[in-house]
């Protein structure tokens, strides 16, 4: 099915809680209510016809300009051989967006990385810690505005330039 | 997922849970990975995976250096098959740009990509033996795989982290007389296959530890977002090569091996291992057509040195090694990428490991690590 009979069929059951079909300069997508993306990506999956039973990839990037966070969800459907790009804007003061760990076990670690790195909060999430960086890490690197610690645990996090060193 | 386990012993008292450090440093572990492993006596209740040992953050290292300045760090995501890692950023930086590789030059990277494939497939065939403690075919693996990196080395001058690859093209044209090594090469290379199975695949002791051990079925697979060879271990017959065509491959004729489960069940980890072995033959298939129709003209297409793609993200998916990597690539107009994200194939690999641990034996964790190919630099990034 291409990306319109995709978004007709979401249409019909969700209504405006899913927005228009942005073509976009090189794959369709469609942005989605962060309420409603656990139905969404369940009924995406379940029903005949779309069957997305692979989670090919989320994503997230900060636009601070924008003031969200937009996470991003790439869906395959190993048996109809479709695709389908679904994005979700949360406020990037607080960012929630509720798991879709249920509907796609792969979800778990994908979303503890977007948790890690650009600190959004997937609700409902069974094991929602850090995945990449130590648990005491303070804040989220892959945000426009880090600013890395200057050490951790007494370790420095800036290095001497080797051109202006002195040596002994 | 944090499930609680209850441990009860056959009439069911409670026994005591034992925890086992397995890791960062294990010979065994393929790269600094560490396991938490839940045992009572020799069964294992959960293996929980720590990973992060490696990470170096390439995606925010991406934000920082610019289009061009980021290939050599792709050669850092998976050290073990680089080429792959070179082609799905050059793919996404070319298609936010619009800008078309010339015929020579995608050839030349179907070629590259091949034998870095091939390369790849047998230090993880090879490794795999030897977890399983089979430590001389992993000696005949690296003597193959020492002459294919002598191939590449010519081609790009390095040998590990190989930066052949540019946003349009290819850096260096085939030098001379390459098509007739690499030929000679693969004639040499066509009955070791063979050779190997003998010695490592088909061996009694090898199966044995191999076969119903960690069963995967294509369901399981998909919903886990398993890729590559372990996906199609589990009989799932998809190859991003065939499927979604990108690059040149549409020019060449090949098979896409899936696990049958031949000595076991399907998706046991032996299927996941000779599904690699059938993919180095398909490779040398894909190779042979590509070395005879190389086209000649210009490997690299002229694109500004001052890079910058127009707004928009993007989705590429290549067929690495070790699965599909999907490439995030989203650009902002300037010339610094807005946000760089990989999902390697170890990364899922490294999720289901700790659903899949659970009632094996302490043992097997070394075989379904092995027989995922999981190396940890890319699921660490």
């Amino acid at each position: 099915m291409d990306s319109t009979g995709i978004h007709a069929a979401l249409r019909g059951r969700f209504d405006t809680a899913v927005g228009e079909l942005a073509p976009g300069p090189f794959e369709a997508s469609i942005e989605v209510d962060a309420s409603v993306i656990e139905a969404v990506c369940t009924f995406l999956r379940d029903e005949e016809g779309l069957e997305f039973a692979n989670l090919s990839n989320l994503s997230g990037a900060d636009y601070p300009e924008l003031e969200r966070i937009q996470a991003v969800y790439s869906l395959f459907s190993y048996k109809q051989r479709h695709s389908i790009t679904l994005r979700v804007n949360a406020d990037r003061a607080a960012p929630v967006i509720p798991t879709v760990e249920a509907v796609w076990p792969a979800a778990n670690w994908l979303e503890r990385e977007i948790f890690d790195l650009l600190g959004v909060e997937f609700s409902g999430h069974c094991d929602l810690r850090r995945i990449l960086l130590p648990e005491d890490w303070v804040g989220y690197p892959l945000r426009k505005d880090y600013e890395e610690q200057p050490d951790y645990h007494g370790i420095s996090t800036v290095r001497e330039s080797l051109l202006t060193m002195k040596r002994d | 997922m944090s499930v609680e386990l209850e441990v009860h012993d056959s009439q069911g008292l409670a026994t005591e849970e034992m925890t086992l450090n397995m890791g960062p440093q294990h010979p065994s572990t393929h790269g600094v990975l560490r396991f938490i492993v839940k045992a009572d006596g020799e069964v294992m209740r959960r293996a929980i995976p720590d990973i992060g040992y490696l990470h170096r953050s390439i995606e925010k290292i991406a934000e920082k250096v610019g289009w061009h300045g980021f290939m050599p760090y792709t050669d850092r995501v998976d050290y073990v098959a680089a080429m792959a890692c070179n082609q799905g950023w050059a793919m996404a930086a070319e298609r936010l740009a619009d800008i078309e590789v010339p015929r020579r030059g995608e050839y030349c990277r179907v070629i590259a990509a091949e034998l870095s494939r091939i390369c790849s497939h047998l230090l993880g065939v090879g490794a795999m033996g030897m977890d399983l403690g089979a430590i001389t075919p992993f000696t005949h693996a690296i003597r193959e795989r020492e002459m294919i990196m002598d191939l590449i080395e010519e081609l790009c001058g390095a040998r590990l982290t190989f930066n052949y690859m540019r946003i349009g093209g290819v850096a260096w044209d085939l030098p001379h007389g390459y098509v007739e090594k690499v030929s000679h090469y693969l004639d040499h290379f066509e009955p070791v296959i063979e050779e190997f199975n003998q010695l490592l695949g088909l061996n009694r002791i090898y199966v044995k530890r191999l076969a119903d051990v960690a069963t995967v079925d294509a369901d399981m697979a998909i919903a886990w977002g398993l890729v590559g060879p372990n996906l199609r271990g589990s009989g799932v017959d998809f190859d991003v090569r065939r499927d979604i065509p990108y690059s040149v491959y549409e020019d060449f004729d090949f098979d896409v091996p899936v696990g049958s489960g031949e000595m076991g069940t399907t998706g046991d980890c032996w299927d996941r291992y000779i599904v690699r072995i059938r993919e180095m033959d398909e490779s040398m298939r894909i190779l042979r057509q590509a070395l005879a129709g190389i086209p000649e003209g210009p490997v690299i297409a002229r694109v500004p040195r001052n890079f910058k793609p127009p707004v928009g993200d993007v989705h590429v998916k290549i067929e690495a090694p070790r699965g599909e990597q999907s490439w995030y690539v989203s650009s902002d107009g300037s010339e610094y990428p807005h946000r760089v994200h990989i999902r390697t194939g170890s990364f899922t690999a490294m999720g289901i490991i700790d659903r899949l641990s659970r009632g094996l034996m302490i043992a097997d964790l070394v075989a379904v690590i092995a027989s995922m190919d999981i190396v940890a630099p890319e699921v660490d990034r």
